[in-house]
């Protein structure tokens, strides 16, 4: 088990040598470190492992053949679509919205930051099942639709509407917070000395804010690439053409090709890794410019 | 703009900052398009099938199967994430070991990690053959294929929620509390259970109905390991699933509209806790 190393901060500095009357056992400690490891490993750290080691299990040859499939390419291809359609969607949502919530005192703002928070509570699979709802061939939309020869369901379009749906408080909630602590002095001042609105927004509350937002786009990414519950509804699962990659881990898989689902999964879990280096590495030097940051 | 100025001078407090026409506009009509008709088209499908209908399709056996394995499931995937959640966000709070900052950052894998990886890599560990599985066979312990997998994989979707909820609250705990409970003579695990964990109950309530709402919902890391036996171990979002590939609508509306309900129900109880503790301890966990 690990050495316990004195904490340079203080906060139970002298606990090493004697046990003050607000710090616990040195048994006590190690056996709820213990504890916490334990849990982390095999429950975090062991799934994370087995991705890659079963997506090696027969060698780095049929790893790279796995991922040259041109199956595999599209379906990178597609989640790259989704993504780079469905983030900027949300980034100026999220604005808008944080604008309007933190810069100004209107009624029914906390029902307004309530609403936005919606998508949070609902499944997944709701998610996909609202879009059927609404464009499918029995809703009114559908013949609609069809007569116009317009495809929304199994097609790109669908699946961008359900990511967005899934994704949609991503941004908001995390420059809601930032910009409501931080006030509205700054943009009195510009628009004091002349600015204009526009002005105002670009060279004074975005420099402000972009910390926070590109905090907020890093987790709204990951989400809408990873996203599997809403997307296989409205998907249809049409082989190279609406599988995303999360969807073709799981064809991959019930096909018992658990190599190459595990292959395309280490992308995925690549991308999962990437995004927690980033996380931490914004949260350690611009923590007091990132507000809500250590919930979702 | 100028027509509705009268009328926004009662709404809002009047501001110098320009542009809240244009981005209450734009979330207004993005949260109208994208949210609310969406899932308002959901509930006015199901109130169109008639509340007997309604009735007959929600009460179906597997309907409720479904749904009492969601909620069982979740409900004791979240009281495991309480207790170990608040472990670990004490252990990440008061201790400092070789490692903590990367268990720190690990904490959030969950929230990265695409649910379908984490479905088929748990299902891997925690199968007969798997490295998990392959040593609790010989005990006769099954997990991955029943209702114990599905907790399982509702753990590791539901851990940041309370660890995330709890660890800020901890980190503010003032130290003068501990030492004034000390030498009023309460021994360490008197302080804290009795006066440290009271003050965190707002956090690990918030924390723990987090993760039960999003583990009742939860999909993609869940079909793998559950093995989907109807009655047994068939969550509620497959049977929706299911009943769409069967294009039985009805079904799938009703299922989901009770979820739906149950789901805001909850939303609403946290931000009724969260009110409740601004009130009692002065803070929104």
């Amino acid at each position: 088990m690990a050495h316990d190393i004195p904490d340079p901060a203080g906060h139970h500095g002298t606990s090493e040598m004697v046990r003050t009357a607000t710090s616990e056992s040195r048994l006590a400690r190690y056996v709820l470190i213990g504890l916490a490891l334990c849990f982390m490993g095999l429950f975090v750290l062991m799934p994370l492992a087995a991705v890659f080691t079963e997506a090696m299990r027969n060698g780095p040859g049929e790893f790279l053949t796995v991922l040259s499939d041109p199956e595999t390419f599209s379906a990178i291809r597609l989640t790259l679509l989704v993504a780079v359609i469905a983030v900027p969607l949300n980034v100026v949502f999220g604005v808008a919205a944080a604008w309007a919530i933190a810069k100004f005192e209107f009624k029914g703002k906390a029902f307004l930051t309530t609403l936005i928070d919606l998508p949070f509570s609902v499944s997944p699979v709701i998610s996909g099942l609202v879009f059927i709802l609404l464009f499918g061939s029995h809703s009114l939309l559908g013949p609609w639709l069809q007569g116009n020869g317009i495809q929304i369901l199994f097609a790109v379009p669908g699946i961008v509407l359900a990511t967005v749906f899934v994704t949609f408080p991503f941004v908001a909630r995390e420059l809601i917070p930032l910009m409501q602590e931080q006030g509205t002095s700054d943009e009195e001042a510009a628009l004091s000395l002349g600015a204009s609105g526009w002005q105002t927004f670009w060279y004074v509350t975005l420099p402000n804010i972009k910390w926070g937002l590109l905090y907020g786009v890093l987790l709204c990414n990951a989400r809408a690439m990873g996203e599997f519950g809403a997307v296989s509804v409205v998907s249809g699962h049409i082989r190279g053409l609406t599988n995303t990659m999360p969807l073709q881990v799981e064809i991959l898989y019930n096909e018992y090709n658990f190599v190459a689902a595990f292959a395309v999964a280490t992308l995925l879990a690549l991308l999962a890794l990437v995004t927690l280096v980033l996380k931490s590495l914004l949260e350690m030097k611009f923590s007091e410019q990132i507000a809500a940051s250590r919930r979702h | 703009m100028t027509a509705s100025t009268r009328k926004r001078w009662q709404f809002r407090q009047p501001s110098v900052i320009p542009g809240f026409g244009l981005a209450l506009g734009v979330t207004l009509s993005w949260l109208i398009l994208i949210i609310l008709i969406p899932l308002s088209g959901l509930l006015w499908r199901s109130s169109a099938l008639g509340w007997s209908t309604f009735w007959t399709l929600a009460t179906d056996e597997r309907t409720i199967n479904a749904l009492r394995i969601s909620f069982g499931t979740a409900f004791a995937a979240a009281l495991v994430n309480v207790v170990f959640g608040v472990i670990l966000a004490w252990v990440l709070v008061r201790y400092s070991f070789p490692g903590k900052r990367i268990i720190d950052a690990m904490v959030d894998l969950p929230f990265a990690l695409p649910t379908a990886v984490a479905g088929i890599a748990l299902t891997t560990l925690y199968a007969p053959n798997g490295w998990i599985g392959s040593l609790l066979t010989p005990l006769g312990i099954k997990i991955a294929f029943t209702p114990i997998g599905i907790v399982i994989a509702l753990v590791f979707v539901g851990l940041p929620f309370v660890v995330r909820t709890v660890q800020p609250i901890m980190e503010e705990i003032d130290k003068e509390v501990e030492e004034a409970a000390a030498t009023l003579g309460a021994n360490r695990f008197q302080t804290i259970s009795r006066v440290l964990l009271p003050g965190l109950t707002p956090a690990v309530l918030t924390g723990f109905a987090l993760a039960f709402a999003r583990g009742v919902g939860e999909y993609g890391s869940v079909i793998f390991i559950a093995g989907n036996l109807p009655y047994v171990s068939e969550i509620a979002p497959l049977l929706i699933v299911i009943r769409l590939e069967e294009f039985n609508y009805p079904a799938a509306t009703a299922i989901a509209a009770v979820m739906l309900v149950i789901s805001f129900a909850m939303l609403l109880v946290i931000n009724l806790i969260q009110a409740w503790s601004r009130r009692r301890y002065g803070y929104g966990a």
